[in-house]
């Protein structure tokens, strides 16, 4: 079993840098932030995790049961829900913080 | 062109899109971070989402097989963007902190559908190298696991915002919810070390996987009370991010990977930061039981004192400095265009009014700025809390609009409160205060307010809209 590990690790080892260097790029990005976005950055990062629906279209493009069809289909549905509407609401958000040109 | 070389062109293309989707990513979330570039910011993830996407249908092939079913795909796309599109526009501001909510269980439910579906699955010759127990297998799990927490507990985020579910305060829970929690995680090691030639054989305990986490996800966001929703929902974010970096994990997707992690890891800074504005660790604010009575104050807290509209009236419009402190109770009110009414007011009558926004008023960091945004006021009249604290002393007076522990003197006196220690907008301080509330009704921490009974303190009962009305009506007439 350990052996299967450590296999993994050295197949995937440029993915395992990748994630590391992911969450302290996460880390970097977030960091002062104003009190005021936060709720906008919340949304925002829940949109892009809706990047999931490429699972999800990878899923249902090799689906060949027809249960296998309707799961996908879901799938596809909620991922796409994620994405839009996430992207949306931040946006209606956002909206709010133009400066008004008095 | 040959086959192979048209493969490869289609492939490239595909990894290609995928960095410029990463990057597009991380460059929206970095400008998410900052008001002027954040609009723009949202719109570059968007587009490297959709070309993510696109690039996906046309390109991507598993086991050289290229995606099938194409018009069911764009079918479904069109199902969930017509939906996504109605409720994201159609719903009122207020509705926000439900709105994220349900959007990121809708991201959780997709991971754990894809972690379902794949799992039967899993290559037999992976199976025969190395048993169950590979990294393959363990990125279905978490993903099955993690989200589908992240999706019964934001369905029960959701409920709780929007007021259809309860709080639920069993002192036992937090054992309860260890105890399940071990299960979990006892039959992710028990599938990871079964030794079977197909993972189809084990599909059964999949199900029984996906019912305990379905439990665990409600039994954990359940008992933790409705103010305390956004650090919860900013955790189930991360979480939704890490489930989406598990589906990363088993197509070796780039694309997925960068975001989830991404999120993964922004989201649970993000948790931190709002814990701090609260002055609470974020394993207080999960294992914690908070308020509920256990630890309010008991008896009689004294008489307080009310005053009329006209009066108050009569004392904003002769101030020199006003400060207006919003919460919760003007968003249910609906009553932020009516207040920002009563401000132009005084401002033209040479009053300078300015509104004191604290990190955690409202339902959601930022909901006040939100709806005060909407209603029009200019951002520069809006302070933060412990900017506007040192001018209170000066203030004559400080108006009190449905917020409740923001202003609580128990976070600065009473250590034996569940609240003590979180900054606080010092409304004590002021020369005089208006509290304007419903009721005597205890707020989100269920505690006694000793403002509402300081000698400097006046009560104004009512709706804060037909309040706020009628104290535009007296201050035009004066």
């Amino acid at each position: 079993m350990m052996e299967g590990f450590l296999e993994f690790f050295m197949e995937h080892r440029s993915t395992i840098y990748m994630v590391i260097l992911s969450v302290f790029l996460g880390i970097e990005v977030i960091s002062h932030v104003p009190a005021i976005l936060h709720t906008p950055l919340m949304s925002g990062a829940n949109a892009i995790h809706g990047v999931v629906i490429i699972g999800a279209i990878i899923v249902m493009g090799h689906a060949e049961t027809t249960g296998a069809m309707i799961l996908g289909f879901l799938a596809v549905v909620l991922g796409t829900l994620n994405v839009v509407g996430g992207f949306v609401v931040t946006d209606r958000m956002l909206e709010m913080f133009k400066k008004k040109n008095n | 062109m040959n086959d192979i070389s048209q493969f490869a062109a289609g492939i490239s293309v595909l990894e290609i899109t995928y960095i410029l989707a990463s990057v597009l990513f991380i460059l929206g979330l970095k400008m998410l971070s900052h008001p002027l570039t954040a609009r723009r910011g949202n719109t570059l993830a968007a587009i490297g989402m959709v070309l993510a996407i696109l690039a996906t249908i046309l390109f991507h092939q598993k086991d050289g097989q290229p995606i099938g079913n194409i018009w069911w795909i764009i079918g479904a796309i069109t199902v969930g963007t017509v939906i996504g599109w109605v409720i994201a526009k159609r719903v009122k501001m207020t509705a926000m902190p439900q709105l994220v909510s349900f959007f990121n269980g809708m991201g959780g439910a997709a991971a754990a559908l894809i972690s379902i579906m794949e799992f039967p699955h899993v290559s037999h010759e992976l199976i025969a190298k190395s048993g169950m127990a590979n990294g393959h297998v363990l990125a279905i799990l978490l993903g099955l696991v993690i989200g589908t927490v992240s999706w019964a507990g934001s369905m029960i985020a959701f409920g709780k915002l929007d007021g259809r579910i309860g709080d639920m305060r069993i002192k036992a829970m937090k054992y309860v919810n260890l105890t399940i929690l071990a299960v979990i995680i006892g039959f992710v090691v028990y599938i990871m070390t079964r030794d079977v030639q197909a993972s189809a054989e084990l599909t059964p305990f999949i199900i029984i996987l996906f019912v305990i986490a379905v439990v665990y996800g409600v039994l954990f966001v359940m008992p933790i009370g409705g103010a305390d929703m956004p650090v919860v929902i900013s955790l189930l974010n991360s979480f939704t991010g890490v489930a989406a970096a598990m589906g990363g994990f088993l197509y070796q997707n780039q694309a997925m990977l960068t975001g989830g992690i991404l999120v993964g890891s922004a989201g649970t800074i993000l948790t931190i930061l709002m814990c701090k504005a609260m002055n609470r660790s974020l394993l207080n604010v999960i294992v914690g039981v908070f308020g509920g009575g256990g630890q309010a104050v008991t008896g009689a807290a004294g008489t307080v004192k009310e005053i009329s509209v006209s009066d108050a009236a009569v004392l904003l419009s002769y101030s020199k400095k006003v400060v207006i402190v919003p919460g919760y109770g003007l968003a249910v009110a609906q009553a932020q265009h009516i207040c920002h009414e009563l401000d132009k007011l005084l401002e033209e009558k040479g009053v300078e009014v300015k509104y004191a926004i604290h990190p955690v008023a409202g339902r959601m960091p930022g909901h006040m700025n939100v709806l005060l945004a909407e209603a029009d006021v200019p951002y520069e009249q809006l302070i933060e809390s412990d900017e506007i604290n040192p001018d209170l002393p000066n203030t004559d007076v400080l108006v009190v609009i449905g917020a409740n522990d923001v202003v609580n003197p128990a976070a600065e006196d009473d250590p034996s409160s569940p609240i003590y220690g979180m900054p606080i907008i010092k409304a004590r301080d002021a020369k005089n205060i208006i509290v304007m509330k419903r009721g005597m009704g205890k707020g989100y921490a269920a505690i006694e307010n000793m403002l509402f009974f300081n000698a400097k303190t006046r009560m104004l009962f009512g709706d804060a809209k037909t309040t706020l009305q009628n104290l535009v009506n007296e201050v035009k007439a004066l």
